[in-house]
């Protein structure tokens, strides 16, 4: 069973914010889709069929996650504040948090892993590593891949590949996605040119938690949409030679304003540092807002004395049900707003302002 | 099996199937006999994709590579004309329709796949800009199968490494192909298509 307090307390690994060019990329993350054969996929099926299909996922599930993984939990049980903890936590997608009957989800070790049961798909499978290591993910889920095929049958056609439920998965069902924060880009409007040009390469981009969710702290999610008549490497190939070109349009970006506004710049995230460190009360959307002007400011040297993980682990941590968990109680938005503001203060409790100018 | 090395400079050779000057220079080696073939940019395009039907490409260049293209877009067009009109057919494994699937977008069994077929492979050519899957399969693939996916996906890297104008990569590629290529024909197997 999943230590929900422990949980609470802690980060994962992929935010920590070290992996390679960890000042733009927070991190990577490739999943795959696989199904059973000969069983319905879950959407269209009954509880009775997505409890079978639970049972003879389980085990193996849990047999594949490595050593020191935090365990397997049914979903389907929990109540609502904690599957949705586990959605901001990036455990479990909002998909999985929202469907029906029996499904689980095997968490690996420091929150680095998650195979999910039950989701759209028999099993989504997804790894996750802090900054850009997508050699690294791939590495990892293909090993655990290829130990599930051991013990079960995966719906594959020679002609189609891995089949899915939904046919935007099919093939490879390898969705590969690099989590950047590109504030310099949004504040310049540049980012713009960035999705036409993702868009011309057949590459989605979505904000932080995925499908139709707003760019909160102008973290921006790029990833594959074509998943068939390529093969994993191929398709982490190409994410690997567009990916550096964001990365640096972002930093030249950055350094431009730098050398044109550095006082403006620097008043700005100075003051986005003084709200948080004074607020009484504050909305996830302002401190979504501040703390990405913040982590720029950290970035650029304006702004010393508070580490990058701190400010990583706060975009997480003030989202609403990690301070409900967090202050152990269900609590209404404007409660939640200033808890907010509290545990923001308490983390980036005053340090001293770097000297003006220079 | 061949190997191809591939030079590049203008010294005013002219190509061997045209007028245009040969601006590439490959040398194929091949049962121990280097070959130099003089093309320009064009031909040397041609040359290099024309490798598909194995061995060495003949001298002759085949001016048909064009024909296979359309044949294909006539294929992919004649799948598309096959959808809307047809009669209801419901999937064996589950019962849905092509059209319930199309109004919820997610299908309900594996065997969907089988069922819809026709249907489902114009609509992946539109998504997915193809139709084949050529990355991992699962342990029990037969090895025919396996080189069989290599095959198209080395092709399509051919292709893109041709549109790219990398004939050096494009070359290495060809290789590859015919090394797969000459390994298919000693296990028995017809050539893959």
């Amino acid at each position: 069973m999943l230590d929900f307090e422990a949980l609470t307390k802690s980060s994962g690994e992929w935010l920590k914010g070290v992996g390679p060019e960890s000042d733009v990329v927070v991190s990577s993350r490739i999943r795959l889709a696989r199904n059973l054969d000969r069983f319905p996929f879950p959407p269209q099926t009954s509880d009775a069929i997505r409890g079978e299909v639970e049972a003879v996922l389980r085990g193996p599930v849990v047999e594949v996650l490595p050593p020191g993984s935090m365990g397997y939990v049914r979903v389907d049980p929990l109540e609502t504040l904690d599957r949705q903890f586990l959605v901001e936590r990036q455990l479990i997608s909002r998909e999985h948090s929202e469907a029906k009957g029996p499904r689980g989800a095997g968490i690996g070790p420091q929150e680095s892993m998650s195979l999910m049961v039950n989701e759209e798909d028999h099993l989504r499978m997804q790894v996750l590593r802090s900054g850009l290591a997508l050699d690294e993910c791939w590495q990892e889920i293909n090993r655990i891949d290829d130990e599930l095929q051991q013990q079960v049958n995966f719906a594959f056609n020679e002609e189609f590949g891995y089949l899915t439920s939904c046919p935007t998965n099919v093939g490879t069902g390898m969705r590969v996605s690099v989590m950047l924060h590109l504030p310099a880009l949004v504040m310049t409007k540049e980012i713009q040119k960035v999705f036409q040009s993702m868009h011309k390469m057949s590459l989605a981009v979505r904000g932080l938690y995925g499908e139709g969710s707003q760019a909160m702290g102008d973290f921006y999610q790029i990833s594959n949409q074509m998943t068939l008549g390529k093969s994993e490497q191929q398709i982490i190939k190409s994410m690997q030679q567009v990916i550096p070109d964001v990365l640096e349009y972002e930093r030249r970006t950055r350094r431009e304003m730098v050398k044109d506004n550095r006082s403006k710049l620097h008043d700005k995230v100075s003051r986005a540092l003084g709200i948080l460190q004074s607020a009484r009360t504050i909305t996830s959307e302002e401190t979504m807002h501040l703390l990405s002007s913040l982590r720029l400011g950290i970035n650029l040297g304006l702004i010393d004395g508070i580490e990058i993980p701190t400010i990583n682990e706060l975009f997480i941590h003030t989202q609403p049900a990690h301070l409900q968990k967090l202050s152990g109680t269900p609590m209404e938005s404007s409660d939640r707003n200033a808890a907010r503001a509290s545990h923001i203060r308490l983390r980036l409790a005053p340090v001293e302002p770097t000297s003006e100018g220079e | 099996m061949s190997r191809a090395r591939l030079t590049r400079d203008d010294t005013m050779k002219k190509c061997m199937r045209c007028t245009k000057p040969a601006t590439l220079h490959i040398t194929e080696i091949q049962l121990g006999q280097a070959q130099v073939v003089h093309l320009c940019e064009t031909c040397a395009q041609k040359y290099l994709s024309s490798t598909e039907v194995g061995g060495m490409p003949s001298m002759q260049m085949e001016d048909d590579e064009a024909v296979s293209e359309s044949e294909a877009e006539g294929v992919a067009l004649a799948a598309e004309e096959v959808e809307e009109d047809s009669p209801e057919v419901s999937c064996g494994g589950c019962g849905i329709t092509f059209k319930q699937f199309r109004s919820v977008g997610r299908l309900g069994c594996p065997q969907c796949y089988t069922s819809f077929h026709d249907d489902l492979q114009s609509l992946l050519e539109s998504i997915h800009q193809d139709t084949q899957h050529v990355g991992k399969c699962p342990p029990q693939t037969s090895a025919n199968t396996l080189r069989h996916h290599e095959l198209m996906r080395l092709r399509s890297e051919l292709k893109a490494s041709i549109e790219r104008e990398n004939y050096e990569e494009a070359a290495r590629i060809r290789d590859q192909i015919q090394v797969i290529e000459a390994q298919a024909a000693s296990s028995g197997e017809s050539p893959a298509e």
